[in-house]
């Protein structure tokens, strides 16, 4: 499972991409348990309440939202094109 | 005609005079708005010296697509045509191009701007400004979430 950052967080978490397997529980919740448990920074963004979105295969997705081996996942602050 | 939707994400300039004389001699065109956002010297109370863009690759021409296209089965249009910029921009450079054409004034005047209200929102770009006191990422405005909540209102 490929993950991708974007904007404000790629710089934060100094990477723009990593890969993982698929939580135990394969949905976005558990990603995002999972990534927190680093503590620092990824604690921090990711801590409920804050403003981010997750796209799965670019659709972006719910923390219910379901992920497979070869699922590509986006994790990325609130956008400001235009 | 099927009415055409055409988005492009690039680093390079767009020329609104090359996109109008796309549609020169379609006499169903009744109505032509083009929108152009462009890099401003300002932004929340400090000055700006440069901008940069980033995206992500693929979602990005997605989203713009189905912008396109939803506001295309919503006004009456003949063609929408969005362009978007990307990487480093100076001041007053263009960063986006709205295009709409119609059959009338009113679908090509509210279409323009729905589709600037869901870009704000949805489009996954993100912008970096360089200011006197070093750069920062600019914040989602609550006041584009708004501007694009009023769409789903008035189609109630």
């Amino acid at each position: 499972m490929q993950i991708l950052y974007f904007g404000r967080l790629r710089e934060v978490f100094g990477r723009s991409e990593e890969n993982l397997v698929p939580p135990t529980n394969a949905t976005v919740a558990g990603l995002l348990a999972q990534l927190r448990e680093r503590g620092g920074v990824w604690a921090a963004e990711l801590a409920e309440g804050r403003s981010f979105r997750v796209a799965i295969d670019q659709e972006v997705a719910t923390l219910e939202g379901a992920l497979k081996a070869d699922s590509e996942v986006a994790i990325f602050p609130p956008v400001t094109g235009g | 005609m099927q009415p055409n939707v055409s988005v492009a994400v690039q680093t390079g300039d767009f020329d609104i005079a090359r996109e109008y004389a796309r549609l020169a001699g379609d006499a169903s065109i009744g109505a032509i708005v083009q929108f152009v956002g462009r890099v401003r010297d300002h932004s929340e109370g400090s000055a700006v010296n440069k901008l940069t863009l980033e995206h992500y690759p693929g979602m990005t021409e997605k989203v713009l697509q189905d912008i396109g296209e939803r506001a295309r089965v919503r006004w009456n249009l003949n063609s929408v045509r969005i362009v978007h910029r990307i990487g480093p921009l100076d001041l007053a450079d263009q960063i986006v191009l709205v295009q709409v054409a119609a059959g009338h004034r009113h679908d090509a005047f509210e279409a323009a701007q729905a589709i600037m209200d869901f870009l704000k929102t949805e489009a996954p770009f993100w912008k970096q400004e360089a200011t006197p006191d070093g750069s920062r990422w600019l914040d989602a405005r609550e006041h584009d979430e708004r501007a694009v909540q009023r769409w789903f209102e008035a189609s109630r």
